[in-house]
């Protein structure tokens, strides 16, 4: 049976923590050089110019890429044979983010109480998933989602009768509603099926695939690009400035549902996508 | 396209001569405020206490800084969505506030307000705080210290980017405001 020590969990969550708000992914960074090239509205395009030299200022290490460093979200598959030792599992990856967050000089955005609203003053508690897996394996997502974009998302149930055009409608008019407040060009998770917590648990996933990188099921992936292009069309354009570049992606992510039921959820992450995966 | 430039505190005809879809470059003071802050302003407007800062020619900054490293005057300090502000802001307008900065749009009370006071509401790129940051020489803390990134601090800007998404005669650039 491996074992992994707690403090090597804290460590690796602490650095990732620093590492997602101060480097923009490569395939993020690509997809914005892109939308540059593509976009053709004056104002559009000074707005992507700032972002790419947003990104690059970042880099250097000594100011974060935004000021909203966001919750922190953390997907951990753990292995059914594997042991951790030294401390709890839940407590290293709190310990890493409330390290991450103090030494990496990032904002500390989370209240205790939703109504009463006292900042914790550590960034803790992140919001973490476990799945666990079969093996000896410890895989950690981790992402910082800002609140400007996940405040525009939401959820339907929908109906059977519904089908492929109330979810598609249901999709673009998210997008539609949120303008210029979630940060376009902006990345789109969809989550469509299982329940009510399972749908939004998707979409969210979603938002950890690669900018391009399509569903492998074709059917899903034409509805991606289909969406893709008609979000595109809206012509909100980068930060609501106007333009054909709203969207970098659609991520559509599915699960098996109720013969009743057809739950969809947006999921809306900002131009500014951190996070990262790392297997210890 | 140019960039105008802007010199706060702001008058009324001063406001009144920007349009929408102007690009402009804004050096002097800027105020820091976002959702606690403002509810205490208004708080303290409602029971007829005075403001914590002189609200007159004035812009206030949609921004929650990160924590400056040493040496630093803040950290990034981006702009967060404007609309959460919405319920405050024409309270404040009517105190003699010039401008507002966030992202996106803002709704119609808001946009009435501006037009009938004469104020104009800017948008900041968000997710730009880096380059942002840049723009801000110094930061002084003037209340609410116990909200800590929302505390409300005096920023000391030098031509910093911004565009006017909405003017002071109700027009926007917004496509679906």
């Amino acid at each position: 049976m491996r074992e992994v020590e707690a403090g090597r969990i804290v460590q690796v969550v602490a650095e990732l923590c620093v590492r997602v708000n101060y480097c923009l992914v490569e395939d993020v960074l690509r997809a914005l050089k892109d939308a540059l090239r593509r976009e053709d509205s004056k104002l559009g395009r000074w707005a992507l110019e700032q972002v790419l030299e947003n990104a690059r200022i970042a880099r250097e290490g000594k100011l974060p890429l935004c000021q909203d460093t966001g919750i922190v979200v953390v997907f951990v598959r753990v292995g059914q044979d594997l042991r951790i030792v030294g401390g709890s599992l839940e407590e290293a990856i709190q310990e890493g983010v409330r390290r991450g967050y103090r030494d990496g000089y990032l904002r500390k955005s989370v209240v205790r109480d939703p109504l009463r609203r006292e900042n914790t003053g550590d960034n803790t508690p992140a919001v973490v998933h476990y799945r666990v897996v079969p093996g000896e394996e410890l895989g950690i997502a981790l992402m910082a989602k800002g609140a400007g974009s996940e405040n525009m998302s939401g959820l339907a149930m929908l109906t059977p009768a519904d089908g492929i055009e109330g979810v598609r409608r249901f999709v673009v008019e998210q997008v539609r509603m949120a303008g210029g407040k979630p940060c376009p060009p902006v990345i789109v998770g969809v989550g469509i099926g299982g329940n009510l917590e399972l749908c939004a648990l998707l979409a969210k996933e979603a938002l950890l695939r690669p900018v391009g990188e399509r569903n492998p099921d074709p059917f899903y992936a034409r509805m991606e690009e289909e969406l893709l292009s008609e979000i595109n069309s809206l012509g909100i354009g980068p930060q609501g400035f106007g333009g054909r570049v709203t969207a970098l992606d659609v991520r559509v992510k599915v699960a098996p549902c109720h013969i009743a039921s057809l739950p969809v959820a947006v999921n809306i992450q900002c131009h500014s996508a951190r996070h990262a995966k790392i297997r210890i | 396209m140019a960039f105008v430039g802007l010199h706060t505190p702001l008058s009324e005809d001063e406001v009144r001569s920007l349009r929408a879809g102007m690009r402009v470059l804004i050096t002097g003071v800027l105020y820091t405020a976002r959702d606690m802050a403002h509810s205490r302003m208004v708080e303290a407007i409602s029971s007829g206490e005075p403001p914590p800062f002189d609200l007159e020619g004035q812009i206030i900054y949609y921004v929650g800084p990160t924590p400056p490293r040493p040496k630093f005057p803040i950290g990034s300090a981006g702009p967060t969505t404007g609309s959460r502000m919405d319920p405050y802001t024409p309270k404040l307008l009517a105190l003699g506030l010039r401008g507002t900065m966030g992202k996106g749009e803002r709704g119609k009370e808001v946009i009435e307000a501006m037009k009938r006071y004469g104020a104009v509401y800017f948008a900041a790129v968000g997710g730009a705080g880096a380059l942002l940051a840049r723009h801000i020489k110094d930061a002084e803390l003037v209340a609410y210290p116990d909200l800590g990134p929302e505390a409300i601090y005096r920023l000391y800007v030098e031509e910093f980017p911004a565009l006017i998404a909405q003017d002071a005669w109700g027009r926007n650039i917004y496509r679906y405001p």
